[in-house]
């Protein structure tokens, strides 16, 4: 059986179009979510790239929050990349003092981990699951600090400063990277989080 | 080099173009004081660019405009946890190295601030932080691309509050791209020396269709409906330089703008969040600006 579930990507603010282009790729029907009545049309969501501080500050001021956490705690899969995993958090650390949060993945993440846009790098990394390693790019990127028992590490740095710091996490069908995969042309992790709203739909 | 090569380490073309790519759809506002900075922020700003004057008061008050404090930019880098940008002069490959040694993410080689070098630009391949450049045209950006600039602004005229520069560079760049792709590829080579521009940009341009890098637009966005346009237009983010700061209500006036930019299409958010903004920014038509005071024409 072979169908396209349909994908929605928080078109708010962010690197929405590569997300919308990564999808698209790895089999989804992807459309853009900026608005409620968009959100009640798609079967998950992807959380881009972007300044999680605006995201979350565009999340209420078009009424999308509460309507998105509702979704989320209903089971609606959904994926978040570095700013959308601070906003997939249930803790934030070195956030704003009205950082807003969709919650969901019972991890706490520090946001801006990595350091300044100086500190900003790309290289491999082993990946859950994935049997050659993935090459991920890291943009003024979070890190999970602290993940619930219920939460599946997917990847850690390999080496340097931050070796051992968990990038990449699942807990049932809600997914979350510090990284961009959708910058880097490999689909896997797009392909990964299709297949989870695939199975969720049967 | 393309946008596609995967590269390892820091400062590496794809952590410098894809910075930009997380800014998109946002809007940066210049700001003087840490205090603002953190209306900014407050606003939903992507990011601030921080400067001693900004360009209205830059063109008012004349002389030499160069680099900020930097314990000026530390307080504004301190006082808020979103990007911080800051600009050097065109050519002035001391203060960038400055600017990237005080942790600023960003760095605006700008022609707000007085040339330094009437020839040269920076040799921006040399560094970690990446920088964003002004253009008024396709050739401009893409030499500037050559010179390593991993984002373009549409210049516009800084500090007067009138759009139509930025409307005239916007649509010049997005024609210039139009045209290219119109072209066959014997046509690229001689393009590309009209464009005075590397053939293998503009072949690359020509074959997707778009910049290599994210294209803001800047220069006299005061309202929100300014930024709803030039959005329209093809820009992917705002930079709002005096609009703000200048006007009656610089909070409340910052969230219509980016509230604007989000729903550029919609006109209805767009009159809804233009209500009770108090007074724009006064403001000064380009036309009547001596030619040789507009800041546009700077930058080679």
């Amino acid at each position: 059986m072979s169908f396209a579930p349909v994908v929605g990507v928080l078109g708010l603010q962010g690197d929405v179009r590569e997300h919308v282009a990564a999808l698209s790729a790895a089999g989804a029907d992807a459309v853009r979510v900026r608005r409620a009545s968009e959100l009640d049309d798609v079967d998950a969501i992807v959380i881009p790239g972007g300044e999680s501080t605006t995201i979350g500050k565009l999340l209420v001021a078009f009424d999308l929050l509460e309507p998105l956490q509702k979704r989320v705690r209903a089971g609606m899969p959904a994926y978040g990349s570095c700013a959308g995993m601070i906003l997939l958090a249930d803790r934030v650390l070195d956030g704003t003092a009205d950082q807003v949060a969709v919650g969901g993945l019972d991890i706490t993440v520090r946001r801006n981990a990595f350091g300044r846009q100086v500190d900003s790098f790309e290289g491999d990394i082993d990946f859950a699951g994935l049997r050659s390693p993935l090459h991920a790019v890291f943009i003024r990127a979070p890190w999970v600090e602290d993940a619930g028992e219920s939460v599946q590490v997917l990847a850690k740095v390999g080496d340097g400063q931050a070796a051992g710091r968990i990038v990449a996490v699942r807990q049932g069908p809600l997914m979350a990277t510090s990284f961009h995969p959708e910058l880097t042309g490999d689909l896997r992790v797009h392909q990964l989080f299709v297949q989870i709203v695939k199975e969720q739909q049967l | 080099m393309s946008s596609d090569s995967n590269g390892t380490g820091i400062g590496t073309a794809k952590v410098k173009r894809g910075m930009a790519e997380m800014l998109k759809g946002g809007v940066i506002m210049d700001v003087v004081t840490p205090e603002q900075a953190k209306i900014a922020e407050d606003a939903g700003a992507v990011a601030v660019m921080a400067l001693e004057r900004v360009p209205a008061d830059i063109r008012a008050e004349g002389g030499v405009s160069r680099m900020s404090d930097p314990d000026m930019i530390d307080g504004i880098i301190e006082a808020v946890s979103i990007p911080v940008m800051a600009k050097c002069r065109i050519g002035h490959f001391a203060e960038a190295q400055v600017l990237q040694a005080l942790g600023v993410d960003y760095i605006d080689e700008s022609e707000v601030l007085t040339p330094a070098d009437y020839t040269h630009h920076v040799d921006k391949w040399q560094f970690t932080v990446p920088f964003v450049c002004g253009a008024t045209n396709l050739g401009e950006a893409l030499r500037r691309l050559s010179e390593g600039a991993a984002m373009i602004r549409s210049k516009g005229e800084a500090g007067t509050g009138d759009v139509s520069n930025a409307v005239t560079h916007m649509r010049a760049i997005r024609g210039e791209i139009n045209r290219l792709r119109t072209l066959s590829p014997d046509e690229l080579f001689v393009a590309a020396k009209e464009l005075q521009a590397p053939y293998d940009l503009v072949r690359e341009v020509a074959e997707t269709g778009a910049l290599p890098v994210v294209l803001f637009t800047a220069g006299g966005i005061a309202t929100p409906a300014d930024a709803a346009m030039m959005m329209q237009l093809g820009a992917d983010g705002v930079f709002v330089g005096s609009g703000i700061f200048k006007s009656g209500d610089p909070a409340k006036r910052a969230r219509a703008i980016v509230e604007a930019t989000t729903m550029h299409d919609d006109p209805g958010v767009v009159a809804k969040v233009s209500r009770g903004l108090g007074e724009a920014m006064v403001g000064i038509t380009v036309d009547s600006l001596p030619v040789d005071h507009r800041l546009s024409s700077r930058g080679w």
